[in-house]
């Protein structure tokens, strides 16, 4: 009877474990470019996980709809790791297996613990707006691309921002910023710029960490109340977002002195809390909600029209969508880059995208061409910068919507090469790699 | 001054809240000696289905009463509630009477996983909203005797009030009604009680079905605040070293300990916090609730346990 009992508890428990761990497999085929998708379509972070999943996986989709890159079909498989670092990696390697050149984890933590097994594995990550802000530095980094812009790019186009308002970088002396953060590697990741800039400039940082996934933040916002910053700086994702702007309500903190990171500025970020977030702004990746752009009409044409859109039509073109979107369209750039070297039509290596992905130039032109005229600036990567664009945008919550900004910032290019420098050498060290040479770049 | 009483009344009401939900923890171990790890699963799942519902019914109204939505969709996740209550029981406990508690827990840790899944597949994975109408601004008082006043949380106020009302009327149930007597009788005895004509069957539904309704209540009040999402089943994580602290089988511990926590948690947080780095609060509450069991390991109110050899 015991026995019974404990086998009928296990079986229950099983159940649920594996339903919260079971992946969506699609189709791979041989001869086909694999792209593993790691999601979180589950738990805390579902909410912000999924658009960025389904904005991932439909470009593919366009892609094969406008004929593959130079015939190469594309094929996916998503592997589901709830934003768990070790889930993660679990993802990492059951998927690398099946033909994986190219990963993109969606989490620092997961960036983190894979970038010593990158270069083994000869795969390259892709950390479109997160990441590791040093990996900027492909010398050291051979395998990591965090294109379009690292968290120092964030933090330091906020401070800009935030000077400008006070008319002036002079202006921020004595000024006290807060900056309320995930208290994780994602969070943790502004503050050595921050603390650059606070040098610099004579500010005070406060540093107010919040515990995952963030729904109690009480006792951070009566801080804020009793300090009164001048600003505050919200670096947070999923549920920590909004519940932040509703204890900014409830305390009585204006919205207009908070500024976001990327993550912080999206639709799931703010449309609970409605026009109780008015006036919020946040950084974007270059992009904003795009719903008028060239790539969400051909999307809809040729992908959701036909009945093979991945989430709902009405997602298309909103904030996270496009960021999954443009991250999947990188990625892909990198292979068709690989093909002009390698040749054109065949299936790329890992280390073949790697190189793809590190003599990338998407100009202006060719942008537009593809559709994302007035949603993105050109990206061009190297052996030195494998970040490859540094512009940002600021967006303001009206109440219903996100409103881009019209005026471009670039993160401040000698501050932030200074330190990715230092921070990449102190690395490199660490786990004893030599930097590639300027020759060695060209091979 | 003025500072540390504001944090003071913020940790209370908070506390009043991590009460509402540490009560389902107890409702179910005092009637059926379950300690039931899904109460935060079923917070998440009965939310769910109010936001889905009253989103439903207000669609299906035309948009004219979101009152009537909100009563609609009230009824509908009670429903829904006891629904789970009875495939519980039917399908999961009813085979497992008498059964080490170490094997009950096990199966309430199933429960989590399938309540989350399926609730995410039914009702969805985006962030949900429900309003019932709770007020958003804050009020400030006695500006006159502190510097910037106190700060009161209007929304955090009402749900402390509906929190303690429900507290009040659980406790009431409990010690009054023949249900709650038999409910009673059954977490002494399971034996005894079926011996006695308790039909054990029906009070493991209703007290799961109480739990339910609890976690609806929690599910509501936590949903208002923080939109209708994933990490409402974690609510139950923050009411875990309530139920250390209080003890399990104790209503009023419940609430002493709700309040204890919150309290102690927003202290350490504002005042000990600053000096460690911060983000202290979420594990400071076990620290605290830890130290009370070196004193009292049955917890502020719990039964103490004596076996005799």
């Amino acid at each position: 009877m015991k026995f019974r009992a404990l086998a009928l508890a296990a079986a229950v428990s099983a159940v649920g474990l594996t339903s919260a761990t079971v992946s969506t497999a699609a189709f791979a085929q041989a001869k086909e470019q694999f792209f593993p998708v790691l999601v979180y379509r589950t738990g805390a972070y579902a909410a912000n996980g999924n658009p960025w999943a389904n904005g991932y996986v439909d470009y593919l989709k366009l892609v094969n709809a406008r004929g593959g890159v130079n015939g190469v079909k594309l094929s996916f498989e998503e592997c589901e790791f709830g934003y768990a670092t070790d889930r993660g990696v679990e993802c990492y390697e059951r998927l690398k297996g099946k033909g994986a050149t190219v990963f993109q984890p969606l989490s620092t933590g997961v960036t983190f613990a894979l970038t010593d097994k990158a270069p083994v594995d000869k795969i390259p990550l892709v950390t479109a707006g997160y990441g590791r802000s040093e990996s900027q530095d492909g010398s050291v980094f051979n395998w990591n691309f965090p294109l379009l812009g690292t968290y120092w790019v964030g933090a330091d186009v906020a401070i800009q921002h935030i000077a400008k308002q006070a008319g002036g970088l002079d202006k921020l002396k004595g000024k006290k910023i807060a900056l309320v953060y995930h208290d994780s590697p994602f969070g943790k990741e502004p503050i050595p710029l921050l603390q650059e800039r606070a040098k610099l400039h004579g500010f005070e940082l406060m540093l107010l960490p919040v515990a995952h996934p963030g729904v109690e933040q009480k006792a951070t916002w009566l801080q804020i109340r009793q300090a009164r910053p001048d600003n505050v700086l919200l670096w947070g994702w999923g549920v920590m977002n909004s519940t932040a702007l509703k204890e900014a309500q409830a305390t009585g903190f204006a919205r207009e002195k908070m500024l976001g990171i990327w993550w912080a500025g999206a639709e799931p970020d703010v449309k609970d809390v409605g026009a109780g977030a008015k006036g919020y702004a946040a950084l974007t990746l270059q992009h904003s909600a795009e719903p008028n752009s060239k790539v969400v009409k051909d999307m809809l044409e040729m992908v959701h029209a036909k009945g093979q859109g991945t989430g709902p039509k009405d997602e298309v073109g909103s904030v996270l969508y496009m960021r999954g979107l443009i991250s999947s369209m990188v990625a892909v750039e990198g292979v068709r880059k690989a093909q002009e070297r390698y040749g054109k039509g065949k299936v790329m290596t890992g280390e073949q995208v790697r190189w793809g992905l590190e003599n990338m130039n998407l100009d202006q032109k060719t942008l537009d061409g593809m559709g994302f005229a007035g949603v993105m600036r050109p990206v061009q990567t190297s052996c030195l910068d494998h970040m490859g664009s540094s512009w940002v945008r600021i967006q303001t919550w009206d109440g219903t919507k996100w409103v881009p900004g019209t005026d471009w910032y670039q993160a401040d290019e000698k501050l932030l090469r200074g330190m990715v420098l230092n921070a990449s050498r102190k690395y490199a060290e660490e786990k004893k790699i030599t930097p590639r040479t300027p020759e060695q770049c060209k091979q | 001054m003025g500072f540390f009483i504001e944090t003071l009344i913020g940790g209370l009401m908070a506390g009043m809240l991590y009460s509402l939900v540490a009560l389902g923890f107890v409702l179910i171990f005092k009637s059926s000696g379950v300690f039931n790890f899904a109460q935060g699963a079923m917070v998440l799942f009965a939310a769910l289905a109010m936001a889905r519902f009253s989103e439903w019914a207000n669609a299906a109204l035309g948009g004219n009463s979101l009152f009537l939505a909100n009563l609609i969709a009230f009824v509908g996740a009670g429903a829904t509630m006891w629904l789970v209550a009875w495939v519980v029981e039917r399908f999961v406990l009813r085979k497992l009477v008498n059964q080490e508690g170490a094997t009950l827990l096990m199966v309430t840790l199933g429960i989590t996983y399938v309540l989350e899944g399926v609730g995410q597949t039914i009702f969805g994975s985006e962030i949900y909203n429900i309003d019932v109408g709770m007020p958003k601004e804050p009020v400030m008082m006695f500006e006159n005797l502190f510097e910037g006043g106190i700060l009161i949380n209007k929304e955090d106020f009402i749900a402390a009030l509906i929190a303690a009302l429900l507290v009040g009327l659980l406790t009431l149930f409990f010690q009054k009604t023949p249900v709650g007597r038999a409910l009673r009788a059954v977490a002494d005895d399971h034996q005894a009680a079926l011996s006695i004509g308790i039909p054990l069957n029906r009070i493991w539904v209703i007290v799961w079905l109480v739990a339910g309704v609890v976690a609806l209540v929690a599910g509501i009040i936590w949903g208002s605040k923080l939109g209708v999402q994933f990490s409402l089943a974690t609510v139950a994580l923050r009411a875990l070293p309530v139920v250390i602290l209080g003890g399990l089988t104790s209503v009023p511990g419940a609430i002493v300990g709700g309040l204890i926590i919150g309290v102690g948690e927003k202290l350490s947080e504002v005042y000990i916090g600053p000096m460690v780095g911060g983000g202290i609060e979420i594990w400071f509450a076990y620290v605290l609730a830890l130290v009370v069991l070196l004193f009292r390991p049955q917890g502020l109110f719990g039964e103490k346990i004596i076996n005799r050899v």
